[in-house]
């Protein structure tokens, strides 16, 4: 994007493909839709199909909370390789 | 059902609605901005929300009352096909992380109120930005119904709806009522009024939902209880289960993921949205957003609940709002019906403040007057806003309630057309403007007539969301499909319009704006003085 004579930065880093895993993952799981069509195990009487989805509710926030710290530590990352470039 | 009215439960349900109504009106105060007048501050509450702001007002604005009444009642019909709203709504939070940002940033920079502003902006073109803004209206018009008919339930169940035999103007009072007071504080409050009504109803909503799920299945005997319960009724009854069948798999996951694609094209979603300070609010979002799936999660399971407890209703809409009033003492009944009227309002007041948005800014300002100053703006978006809750009004009151459910599943179907033009627009150029249009045009058809011709035991059209997919065999949600569709067709006109050069409009957006966040040179300017200064 900035034509600064610094070395172009690659766009796909380990830290890039860490976050967009924690943002695929939910999309396998939960369109795997038969992998959790069974009742048991139950938990607390509820049956497998119905706890497991909730489950991932919560595993999905954190993937996603993980995605936003990487994601900002990534951003912060560039900000100062490129201030530190410009100096 | 019990006769007469609940006068406990009417009387909690009247209070907390007065309550609201006073909160609704002294919103206009709230956070106020010198230049009232523009369309930024009745429409997008001065671009100034934070956090917590925001998320109460996107929960109040994509987890509607209908969604409480209806995914437990799609449960207390059908079983585990209605659980589809779970996965629904786990993938939303993807989606948005990734995309959302990008419009913020662009709508800052550039002014953009709605997505039909980002669509003409990007190709140049007033037809794809036009064919934006209608799917955006006819799409939310039955929505705006649809929170019309959750409080109509509530009413019903506490008795006031009134009987069969009753006179028309005395049975739909109630719902004249509510519906008067919402279009008086949406219209002098704009969306500050939403915004800070949301926090009562979530509040409100958490409380019954904690209770009701610890309350209830203690009444009940357990989940064990009442997971036996369902099943006995749904093999008796031959249909639906606890599980999805084999065959329905597809559906259940088509379903899902063209709901979660769909969500975020609604006006509504995008007014929220972008009212929020800052990108990073978007983004923070999204990590605490989840606590209302979770929500709607607990709240599903409340449909096999009204099964063991032996609610026999023949609408199942009613289910839920028959289950808190058989289960709970009558006061608290009554907060739990005030939960469900007022989380109708809140997004009955978002949706129509996004219409109105959206028909002011690109059919109004673009085809109509395109010189209006942003007061002519203002008093356009305000009269519309209440237009659009007549409209919405007169749908509930002489249509068929099956009807409002209907074309909220064409609403769907046709939203979902807008994906290619709108987030393809945030990613790349490449898309040509006509082949877009094409697209949408063909994905708009094909999932019209395929939505008409499914038919169910009672309805002989619209009978519900999924069909046979053409070359997979499978069944499944037919705005997926429809999508699909246009994204091919998209891509194969992209092609052939490209090697033909036709013209390729022109894009008034730069590569950095889309990641331009607040503080950035450019973004500050379109926020008022005033609020830019008072938002901390």
């Amino acid at each position: 994007m900035s034509d600064a004579p610094e070395v172009n930065r690659a766009v796909v880093t380990p830290v890039r493909v860490v976050i967009a895993l924690c943002l695929v993952a939910p999309f396998v799981a939960m369109l795997w839709v038969g992998s959790y069509a069974k009742t048991d195990p139950e938990f607390a009487g509820i049956p497998f199909f119905y706890w497991y989805q909730m489950l991932w509710v919560l595993i999905s926030t954190l993937l996603t909370m993980v995605a936003y710290q990487l994601w900002q530590r990534d951003q912060r990352a560039r900000a100062s390789e490129k201030g530190g470039a410009s100096e | 059902m019990k006769d007469g009215v609940n006068g406990v439960a009417l009387a909690v349900f009247i209070i907390f609605f007065l309550a609201v109504t006073v909160m609704g009106f002294l919103a206009a105060r709230w956070r106020k901005a010198e230049d009232e007048h523009s369309l930024d501050e009745w429409g997008l509450g001065g671009r100034s929300f934070g956090t917590w702001i925001t998320w109460f007002l996107l929960g109040g604005d994509l987890y509607t009352a209908y969604t409480f009444v209806a995914v437990p009642a799609a449960i207390y019909a059908a079983g585990a096909a209605g659980f589809f709203a779970v996965p629904y709504t786990i993938l939303i939070y993807p989606l948005i992380f990734t995309f959302l940002p990008r419009l913020w940033s662009v709508s800052h920079k550039h002014g953009y109120v709605t997505t039909s502003d980002f669509v003409r902006g990007r190709f140049g073109s007033k037809g794809l930005s036009l064919a934006v803004a209608v799917t955006g209206l006819l799409a939310t018009m039955p929505y705006i119904a649809l929170q019309l008919v959750g409080i109509q339930a509530v009413l019903d169940v506490m008795g006031v709806g009134g009987g069969e035999n009753t006179n028309w103007f005395v049975k739909d009072l109630p719902l004249l009522i509510a519906f008067g007071v919402l279009a008086a504080y949406t219209y002098s409050s704009g969306l500050r009024a939403p915004a800070l009504i949301a926090f009562v109803k979530d509040t409100l909503i958490y409380v019954v939902i904690a209770v009701a799920i610890i309350y209830i299945p203690i009444k009940l005997g357990g989940f064990d209880e009442i997971f036996t319960a369902a099943n006995e009724k749904y093999t008796a009854a031959k249909a639906g289960g606890l599980v999805p069948p084999e065959a329905g798999q597809w559906t259940y996951a088509t379903l899902a993921l063209g709901s979660a694609l769909a969500l975020f094209m609604y006006p509504h979603s995008i007014t929220a949205t972008l009212s929020s300070r800052s990108r990073e609010v978007i983004r923070r979002n999204t990590t605490i957003l989840p606590l209302y799936s979770l929500m709607l999660g607990l709240l599903a399971l409340l449909g096999f609940m009204a099964i063991a407890a032996g609610v026999s209703v023949t609408n199942p809409q009613l289910a839920i709002p028959q289950l808190f009033e058989d289960m709970f003492p009558s006061w608290f009944a009554g907060v739990a019906f005030a939960a469900i009227g007022i989380g109708a309002l809140v997004p009955a007041a978002i949706m129509s403040i996004a219409a109105a948005n959206l028909f002011t800014r690109n059919i109004y300002k673009d085809f109509i007057k395109p010189d209006a100053t942003p007061a002519q703006e203002t008093k356009i978006s305000k009269l519309v806003s209440l237009l659009v809750k007549v409209g919405a009004l007169i749908f509930v009151l002489t249509m068929d309630k099956t009807v409002a459910i209907n074309f909220q599943l064409l609403g769907g179907i046709w939203i979902l057309q807008t994906f290619p033009a709108l987030v393809g627009g945030l990613f790349t150029r490449w898309f040509h403007r006509w082949a877009l249009l094409a697209g949408w045009a063909v994905g708009m058809v094909y999932g019209t007539i395929a939505a008409y011709g499914v038919a169910s035991p009672t309805q002989k059209h619209f009978g519900g969301p999924a069909k046979e997919i053409p070359g997979i065999g499978e069944i499944g949600y037919i705005g997926l499909t429809a999508f699909v569709l246009n994204v091919v067709v998209t891509v194969v006109l992209t092609f052939i319009l490209k090697a033909a050069k036709a013209p390729e409009g022109i894009d008034e957006t730069k590569p950095e704006d889309y990641t331009a966040d607040s503080g950035d040179a450019g973004v500050q300017v379109e926020l008022p003085p005033a609020t830019a200064g008072a938002s901390h």
